[in-house]
């Protein structure tokens, strides 16, 4: 059996020269102090996508984008296709631990200001991974096409539409029409699996590579440290938080597997009480909150334009951030980030205490 | 200026001999501005647009109160103004007259007469050549089936206790029946009828009882009105006809019922009640379920039930009560099996597993079972038993389902221990060798 092996291997190396990546893997190191746990969460982003994409890849084998089909499909899929049930609740449970990981690793690499240089494109290409996976789930919770997503999808697209010049335009593009239909299903289910994960992939690549050849970024004020090499110390590490994640999505599958709802009804009335993804519930509710006029501006057009500002902002947070460039910490910026996200929990919290 | 005005109109009243108040001194303008809007806007507004004419009825009455006032605050939104009629239709005078005395002059006739009311309002309704101008859809028969209904027939013989027209529709606010807020709306008709029928003192001329409606408020049909909102179910007028209203009698109550139950109708009509009912002449439907207070049927009203009726006729171990019996054991062993079918779906969801294929199924056992229960009109326990079968065959293929639903959930809690088991050992193996590899 060895020898099978061994002949494989060498098989491989001769044409793949794998020795030098594992080689590659010796030599970097990763630091080892009191956040080291942080870093767990950029490995574990990686691994969620590729459930997402092997869990996608075998939707698509019974899954029908039609306004006829889509819910049905799902109901198929659930109900009949052996092991459907697991497969799409994987998918659905894993897109939303991804995107919670997202916002886990987006924030730990702020408040471990991992963005200075020179990891200011890490970052930044970190910034445009957010509003790709983003986008996955605002496409994804349209394709099952059931009441809530059905609405959901409505109001949110009625929000892209109040941005001053470019809203309706952005609307009428995303719904391909005037109102959510089949074409919007078209269009969202194009996106979801061919844009997207084409986008996804190249950035990605470009996230991993810059990762991989700046190395892990060490918190300010933490001098010399034990470090550890990428592989196979750190490898195995990440891969052991990798099988614990998976045994808990398997845990959250056989018992609460993800529902198919209510077949969308477009001539039903908007059911009380609807609302997004918890990921936008933060966004959604300030637009319910915000009082009808600001400053003589519209306060939802308002909301809107800061919400755009701020994600702006945030991106361009390790060019702003002049301090940490040189090595010192940047309280005001640490300051900043806790209000963000305790905005963000906040109004999320708030989303589901208001809304019975 | 303002007292002059109070002081003329006052004297104007006293003259023509009506008591009235008038407004006391600071709402005086305020009203009289209200009102005068008011009026203005309605005329502006009004969906035939008469041209713009003085009506001095009015502008007076608006600016009165109590009973001389609310009838014209309460006719800005009758149904006769949108149409363009005013006060001299029914009241006759003249509106364009500046002075009380020109406005009321040879033509004036005043309220009609309780016991006229009928004929001024059929005047006009029981004219389709008038009618046709406003509403071409609207009956013309009202009058002629008013005075063969019991409330006519009595007026007839000069008791004026008998309801009239505005009795029903109200006087000066009156509404067509598809308004939710006019009296004759479906949900508003019981407290229309019961205004009268459920007043003892009212009714203390009559022979008739007084909880009609308060039965009917227990009744399913009630239920379905009030609490599903189904416009669609029976009120007073549905069985007892609106302007011809009269009880129905005993050879009639089954044919009432059958307008909107026709199918338990013809089982009824081929079961050996019918001959019997027609021979001792009971009223069909009414025997078993009542007639105001029709509560839901249940199956327990069949022999040996909590609520048997059958038993008021049928003595205990005779054939037709051994046959009710019979039809109750079937319905009540078909239902519990129903049940647990439901049940063990309900179980198998609460798992995790999806069985909405298995609950379609279940829903055409339900179907059964509602054409069983309609059977038992038949009084034909064969029939009913082998519709019966069809639905325990349904029900089999639904349990098997359920079982196999359970056994899934089962197989899934069995897969997720071994996987989980075998991603915690690897996750062990891994923290043994990144240990072993840490210690090298």
């Amino acid at each position: 059996m060895s020898k099978w092996l061994d002949s494989a291997l060498s098989y491989l190396e001769d044409r793949f020269k794998l020795s030098a990546l594992v080689d590659f893997g010796r030599k970097k190191k990763v630091p080892q102090h009191q956040h080291s746990f942080w870093y767990y969460f950029g490995g574990l982003c990686l691994s969620l996508f590729i459930v997402q994409v092997l869990s996608g890849l075998l939707l698509l084998l019974y899954y029908v984008p039609s306004v006829d089909a889509a819910h049905e499909s799902i109901g198929f899929i659930m109900g009949q296709v052996k092991f459907g049930w697991l497969i799409r609740s994987v998918h659905s449970w894993t897109a939303n631990i991804l995107i919670g990981a997202i916002f886990i690793h987006m924030f730990s690499t702020f408040f471990l200001k991992a963005y200075r240089p020179p990891r200011e494109l890490t970052w930044v290409s970190g910034f445009f991974l957010l509003l790709v996976f983003l986008a996955f789930g605002f496409s994804g919770y349209l394709l099952p096409w059931n009441e809530l997503s059905f609405f959901a999808t409505r109001v949110g697209t009625d929000i892209a539409g109040t941005i001053p010049l470019i809203g309706q335009a952005l609307k009428a593009f995303i719904l391909g029409g005037p109102e959510v239909s089949g074409a919007t299903l078209s269009r969202f289910f194009w996106l979801h699996v061919a844009v997207l994960p084409a986008a996804a992939l190249t950035i990605i690549s470009a996230h991993i590579f810059l990762v991989q050849t700046l190395g892990m970024s060490k918190p300010i004020g933490i001098g010399e440290t034990e470090e550890i090499s990428f592989y196979p110390h750190f490898v195995l590490k990440d891969a052991q938080v990798w099988l614990l994640v998976l045994a808990a999505i398997g845990i959250l599958c056989v018992f609460f597997p993800w529902e198919i709802g209510e077949k969308a009804d477009p001539f039903a009335p908007t059911p009380v009480g609807i609302k997004p993804e918890w990921y936008f519930t933060f966004m959604f509710t300030t637009l319910k909150l915000v009082p009808a006029h600001l400053f003589s501006v519209e306060g939802e057009v308002l909301a809107i334009l800061v919400f755009i500002f701020g994600a702006f902002l945030w991106m361009l947070v390790p060019f702003l951030d002049r301090r940490t460039s040189r090595e010192k910490k940047s309280p005001i910026f640490s300051v900043i980030g806790f209000l963000i996200l305790a905005y963000i929990v906040v109004m999320t919290a708030l989303t589901y205490v208001r809304i019975k | 200026m303002k007292m002059k005005m109070k002081k003329r109109l006052k004297s104007r009243l006293r003259a023509s001999g009506e008591s009235v108040v008038i407004r006391a001194g600071k709402r005086f303008p305020e009203r009289t501005i209200s009102g005068v809007f008011s009026v203005t806007m309605i005329f502006l507004f009004s969906p035939v647009l008469l041209p713009a004419q003085k009506n001095s009825c009015l502008e007076c009455h608006l600016q009165l109160e109590e009973e001389l006032g609310t009838p014209a605050e309460a006719f800005q939104g009758d149904i006769h103004r949108q149409f363009g009629l005013s006060c001299q239709d029914c009241h006759g005078g003249n509106p364009l007259g500046e002075d009380i005395e020109l406005a009321k002059d040879k033509s004036f006739r005043g309220a009609p007469a309780r016991a006229k009311i009928p004929e001024v309002c059929g005047s006009c309704h029981s004219d389709s050549a008038f009618m046709r101008r406003y509403n071409p859809n609207l009956r013309v028969d009202q009058l002629d089936l008013y005075w063969t209904s019991r409330h006519g027939q009595i007026l007839k013989k000069g008791d004026d206790h008998a309801a009239v027209c505005t009795d029903c529709h109200g006087v000066h606010g009156i509404q067509t029946s598809n308004f939710p807020k006019s009296r004759t709306f479906a949900w508003n008709i019981p407290e229309t009828c019961g205004r009268c029928h459920s007043d003892k003192d009212y009714m203390k001329v009559s022979s008739l009882p007084t909880n009609q409606v308060n039965e009917y408020r227990e009744s399913v049909h009630a239920q379905a009105l009030f609490e599903k909102k189904d416009l669609g179910a029976p009120v007073c007028n549905d069985c007892h006809g609106n302007h011809g209203a009269a009880p129905p009698e005993v050879t009639s109550v089954a044919y009432v019922c059958r307008q909107c139950h026709p199918s338990a109708g013809d089982l009824f009509s081929r079961s050996p009640h019918k001959t019997a009912y027609d021979g001792l002449e009971i009223s069909e439907c009414e025997a078993c379920h009542g007639n105001h207070r029709i509560v839901r049927p249940s199956d327990e009203m069949l022999a040996g039930g909590n609520q048997d009726i059958c038993s008021g006729c049928h003595d205990a171990g005779t054939t037709p009560y051994e046959a009710g019996l019979r039809m109750r054991k079937m319905l009540a062993a078909f239902v519990s099996a129903y049940e647990g079918a439901e049940a063990l779906l309900a179980s198998a969801e609460t798992k995790g597993v999806e069985v909405s294929q298995a609950k379609f199924t279940l829903q055409e056992a339900n179907t059964v079972l509602i054409q069983v229960r309609n059977l038992t009109h038949s009084l034909s326990p064969s029939e009913i038993e082998a519709q019966l079968g069809d639905g325990h065959k349904v029900l089999e293929e639904v349990k098997v389902r359920g079982q196999e639903a359970i056994e899934e959930a089962k197989f899934r809690r069995t897969g997720l221990i071994v996987a989980t088991v075998f991603l915690f050992l690897l996750a062990a193996a891994l923290y043994l060798k990144i240990r072993d590899l840490r210690q090298k």
